[in-house]
């Protein structure tokens, strides 16, 4: 184990024994990983690199980039045209965010299905859910920096949601805002801390890994197996390889999207500078903030709204403890395999009446969607999960591998897992 | 399993056709579909016709639209209009340009150099719109990415212009213009046949102008494109075969724990 390693070289020794990196490197090779994960989980690589390339592009951006209200626009305009490779490295950053979103969509729904965020992974999920919170936040800012239309009237309209807030939510704005409307003030602390942000998700990151590093990963049977043993390979080559094979063929959708359809995920509005006098007609946020946009706009009332968006991601803090199941893997549970398929489509369709005017039968679907969403989390999940009977599960990985299945599904299932 | 996701397929394909029939039904007048050089993943621009557009530009559009992030510089840089040096600097000379403060401190005025930006036809925005009848003829140089439907958005509103139906009001200043919104554009119809003779004989159309000064325009949007394209279709072959190297590793590493069952 990696724990009693010692280097061979003396050198090495030497520096070992005062800085244990090599014992680290050591334990990150040998890593006892479930044999039988599947490419759902290869995500959580995939998104390390999203931060990496994030922080790399980012940093190179902010070199060229002047905070400034009367400056911002056209210094994205001069990056575009005569920084070299410039156009480059924003659409990598810009299109980056999207995938960055897509990527931890995907590994957070993966998480739900197989029941990551269960005992004893809760803090793992917790730290995630805060990097997806931050990493919200990151993107907020972020898109106001280019400071065209839309970046100004969302930078506007989510700043005043905190308005909602009884008694202080004025002053609370008018803080935030650094004046009374946004303007340069805002741009600048905007710029701030769009720089600081992803140190702290780098930070949550490395908490988040090592967290995982202590009860080893999930897999998707959901069992917990003995470490190391013939159900497990060591994260090194078996791992990475799987790893980068993924990144790769996800590099080459990002490429899609970075050389053939840079601003299709943008909107053509922040291409207009921003102006205080002109409000454009229809303000949508990116399309990762969309769900949550539908929720705040489902209800009537402002604050309420407020409350319910927020208690749309908070209450996946909660989920640990809502789910009692005995089982962990959705793939058992026949019931909740549905309900989880319906939370999908529930979210997707939140996403897209959140881009819809809110009228008519998309502020009807909205609505439903919302209601579903949290009875989904508070009633279902719960209670499937006492009364449902789930399928039987089986002792180990390699039984089912080794042909002594219990049912002819689980086989088909590792099949599609290799 | 699979029929879970067949399941899944057949609920999204219904929830989807529902939301997309609801929104057909409100969707504006569709744009003219142009097949552009530009477009898809190896599209180019048509040299000539980026040296149509601007012409066109140059005679037509500039006496109202500024396109204050474009210098002449650019007219002569690959994947533009290429111009040579001398043709860049003949173009940048015809403009004055305000300079200085000189050793008196007074400004002056002095013929373009390729380095300067395209001089506006107003001094500031406000001039602009008051010239205009209370509106500003937006900045061109990102005109293309700022409109919903890109190219075709432009090169239809050239061409959308007709005579109002006979129950449409119209105010002074207004012009009827099915693409668009609200039907009502306050530039008059900018084209006509003939308005410009292209240097390279090619006859001056109305739909050859629109085409060409979109072309120009699509170029000043994003005048990295080319390069884009060229840069796109290296990265994804070399992603492509890199994966495929990587997969083929990937199985034989893990043909070892495969055999061992």
């Amino acid at each position: 184990m990696s724990e009693n390693y010692v280097p061979s070289s003396k050198f090495g020794k030497w520096f070992n024994d005062r800085l244990p990196l090599l014992t680290l490197s050591k334990h990150l090779t040998d890593y006892p990983t479930p044999k039988n994960l599947n490419y759902w989980w290869t995500f959580g690589g995939i998104l390390t690199f999203c931060l990496i390339s994030q922080i790399i592009t980012g940093i190179v951006l902010g070199m060229h980039y002047v905070a400034h209200a009367d400056m911002a626009f056209n210094s994205i305009e001069h990056i575009m045209r005569d920084v070299n490779y410039g156009w480059l490295i924003r659409y990598i950053h810009s299109n980056g965010a999207s995938m960055f979103f897509l990527a931890v969509y995907i590994h957070i729904f993966r998480s739900l299905f197989y029941g990551s965020y269960r005992s004893p992974r809760e803090i793992i999920w917790i730290l995630g859910m805060l990097i997806y919170l931050l990493m919200m936040a990151t993107a907020f800012m972020g898109y106001v920096l280019p400071w065209g239309q839309m970046s100004f009237w969302g930078a506007t309209v989510i700043t005043n949601l905190f308005s909602a807030i009884p008694l202080v939510g004025e002053s609370i704005t008018t803080w935030l805002w650094g004046g009374y409307s946004v303007d340069n003030p805002t741009l600048t602390r905007f710029f701030s801390l769009h720089y600081l942000f992803p140190f702290l998700i780098l930070g949550l990151v490395v908490l988040h890994i090592w967290a995982l590093h202590v009860p080893g990963n999930n897999n998707p049977i959901g069992i917990d197996i003995k470490k190391p043993s013939k159900d497990t390979v060591p994260f090194h080559p078996y791992i990475t390889i799987k790893d980068l094979f993924a990144l790769l063929i996800f590099m080459i959708i990002f490429s899609g999207f970075i050389f053939f359809a840079p601003n299709i995920l943008g909107h053509s509005d922040n291409y207009i500078e921003a102006n205080p006098l002109v409000t454009p007609k229809h303000i949508v946020p990116e399309w990762y903030l969309l769900p949550f946009y539908a929720i705040l706009r489902a209800v009537p009332d402002k604050l309420g709204g407020v409350v319910l968006m927020l208690g749309s991601i908070f209450i996946l803090l909660a989920l640990p403890w809502l789910d009692s199941s005995k089982v962990r893997s959705t793939v058992f549970r026949p019931l909740y395999k549905k309900f989880f398929w319906l939370l999908v489509i529930d979210v997707l369709a939140l996403g897209y009446v959140g881009a819809m005017p809110a009228e008519g039968i998309y502020l009807l679907i909205a609505r439903v969607g919302t209601i579903y969403y949290f009875a989904h989390f508070l009633i279902v999940l719960p209670l499937l999960s006492r009364i449902e009977k789930t399928e039987p599960v089986p002792l180990s990985i390699s039984e089912p591998v080794l042909g002594g299945m219990l049912k002819p599904e689980m086989a088909r299932i590792d099949r599609e897992n290799v | 399993m699979c029929s879970l996701k067949a399941r899944f397929i057949i609920i999204s394909i219904i929830f989807l056709s529902i939301t997309f029939s609801s929104v057909r039904s409100e969707e504006k007048t569709k744009l003219i579909q142009v097949d552009w050089s530009f477009k898809g993943i190896t599209g180019k621009f048509d040299r000539s016709s980026l040296q149509r557009g601007y012409q066109v530009y140059a005679e037509v559009c500039a006496s109202c639209h500024s396109m204050n992030l474009v210098s002449y510089r650019n007219l002569g840089e690959p994947g533009g209009p290429e111009f040579s040096l001398e043709q860049v600097k003949a173009i940048a000379a015809n403009f004055e340009v305000e300079d200085g403060p000189n050793a008196d401190g007074e400004m002056f005025t002095r013929p373009g150099r390729p380095s300067d930006k395209f001089v506006s036809p107003y001094p500031n925005v406000q001039a602009a719109t008051a010239a205009n009848g209370g509106a500003y003829p937006p900045d061109m140089s990102v005109l293309v990415k700022a409109r919903k439907g890109d190219s075709n958005y432009i090169y239809s509103v050239l061409m959308g212009y007709e005579d109002a139906p006979a129950d449409f009001q119209l105010d002074d200043g207004v012009y009827y213009n099915k693409y668009m919104d609200g039907k009502k554009i306050k530039m008059s119809n900018p084209l006509s046949d003939g308005i410009v003779t292209y240097a390279d004989g090619t006859p001056a159309t109305e739909s050859q102008m629109a085409k060409d000064v979109t072309t120009f325009l699509t170029w000043t949007a994003e005048p990295h494109l080319e390069r884009r394209h060229k840069m796109g279709v290296k990265v994804v072959i070399f992603l492509s075969i890199f994966s495929l190297l990587v997969y083929l590793s990937m199985k034989r590493i893990w043909s070892r724990i495969d055999s061992e069952k």
